[in-house]
């Protein structure tokens, strides 16, 4: 269907970046959450490492703060179409998580699981040498909670629904586990380049037989 | 197995819901049995490859075989809603993909516990299709669509829905003018608040009901929120947002 199109459409948003495909740019920062949004006392947070790792480890709100932090300038791709550029993040590279740790050798992909209960999968390889990290402050202002403060992941090279917000920990598995909206048939993978949206997107589809969107 | 392929749909009708919003009736060639909630990716082509998609939540219920109902907010200068207003007939071609989303989405399973549908503005259009469907079934399940929008004209299915009220007692209706009511109006005249949403609870007596939210993201944070605070518990409150951007 490549050579279909619509007559007389015009592109009416010029972007300066390059979009991937079937994206937009936007200025706003859009919300997309399945719930209420979860309110974690300070207190009470807690962010750990667990699954297959020689030793779990855990730190809270005043122990994660004091880790190095370091400045991130992420382009955002959100799989409901928008894309924002060269927003500006402080926070914790996973990299500096991940030297707390011993992993055991099997463990090749993680779960981010969540205050509220949200969850998403991708290999361990994407969350390292720098590609991914906690965010704890956004253009200046501690994370608001609806953005998935005060913590979340940023996995930007991926669709954003791969960086879970209220995250509280990383579990690290040996197969690649779906987590929440995987489950209901999005992208194992999420590489907004490819627009791997939907399970049927993804290069490898021999795991898609049964799902249903 | 499900795919989730581009196909071409032809436009069967364009309907006027209010000077801002349309239904577009679409014929499908390859139609699958979607689930009221769920929505389309649709994709619009233009001489030389660029392309823009949007997602529209589905108005038509299950029931309805062959086409969906894509209910579109024209939004001002929107890249799609405005090509869609403008330059879409009856007859033209449209590429679609789904049906898509398993999460937001009402089975009308036997049982279930009652409906409570918050929908601000163009959000009421995927609860639309769950009650269109829950009509189609003749359950009885108790069911409540708290509707917001600022001005008696932006009432999106207003005769449908006033039809349906009317027809069944177990269907409550409640309207809720932000900005301008009708002369006399004795309802709901101001943004959804924590005591309004306490009151629709209360409608349902003992049995909480299962909440069903969409429309702009400020709504649907204070709605939620608000719902918590009137006794529901987190995961009874399902929500679909739409930013400020959309198009």
């Amino acid at each position: 269907m490549g050579i279909f199109t619509n007559r007389g459409f015009q592109p009416k948003r010029q972007s300066n970046h390059k979009l991937p495909p079937g994206q937009y740019e936007t200025t706003d920062f859009p919300v997309l959450t399945a719930g209420p949004t979860p309110r974690i006392a300070l207190t009470n947070w807690e962010f750990r490492l667990e699954g297959l790792v020689e030793e779990p480890v855990k730190w809270s709100w005043e122990e994660f703060n004091k880790l190095p932090m370091q400045d991130f300038n992420p382009d955002i791709h959100c799989v409901t179409k928008w894309s924002k550029f060269d927003t500006h993040w402080r926070g914790v590279s996973v990299d500096t998580l991940l030297e707390h740790v011993k992993l055991k050798p099997e463990a090749q992909f993680v779960t981010q699981f969540c205050y509220g209960g949200y969850t998403t999968n991708l290999p361990l390889a994407d969350l390292r040498d720098g590609k991914a990290f906690v965010g704890l402050v956004y253009e200046g202002q501690p994370l608001a909670p609806e953005h998935g403060g005060p913590a979340r992941l940023v996995v930007p090279h991926l669709y954003f629904w791969k960086s879970a917000k209220w995250v509280q920990g990383l579990r690290f598995t040996a197969q690649d586990e779906p987590g929440f909206w995987e489950r209901g048939g999005y992208s194992m993978y999420g590489d907004p380049w490819k627009e791997q949206r939907y399970r049927d997107d993804d290069d490898d589809q021999a795991s898609a037989g049964s799902i249903r969107l | 197995m499900s795919r989730v392929a581009w196909q071409l749909a032809t436009v069967k009708s364009i309907r006027s819901e209010t000077p801002h919003v349309k239904t577009f009736v679409l014929s499908l060639p390859s139609w699958t049995l979607h689930l009221a909630g769920q929505h389309y990716d649709l994709r619009l082509t233009a001489e030389g490859g660029y392309q823009a998609e949007r997602s529209y939540s589905i108005a038509s219920p299950p029931e309805q075989t062959g086409e969906i109902e894509l209910t579109v907010e024209i939004i001002a200068d929107g890249e799609v809603s405005g090509y869609l207003n403008e330059g879409v007939q009856v007859g033209d071609q449209l590429e679609v993909r789904g049906p898509i989303g398993g999460y937001f989405v009402w089975r009308g399973e036997a049982g279930a516990p009652p409906l409570l549908l918050v929908g601000g503005g163009s959000g009421v259009v995927p609860l639309m299709a769950m009650l269109r469907h829950r009509q189609h079934l003749g359950l009885r399940t108790p069911a409540v669509l708290l509707f917001s929008v600022r001005t008696p004209e932006e009432v999106i299915y207003r005769a449908e829905l006033e039809t349906m009220a009317a027809a069944d007692n177990s269907f409550t209706l409640l309207l809720d003018y932000t900005r301008q009511a009708p002369p006399g109006w004795a309802g709901y005249h101001r943004r959804i608040d924590a005591a309004m949403l306490a009151e629709v609870v209360a409608h349902f007596g003992e049995v909480k009901p299962q909440a069903f939210v969409c429309g702009p993201t400020g709504l649907v944070e204070s709605v939620a929120n608000g719902l918590q605070a009137a006794g529901l518990a987190p995961e009874m409150i399902l929500t679909e947002r739409f930013g400020p951007t959309g198009g």
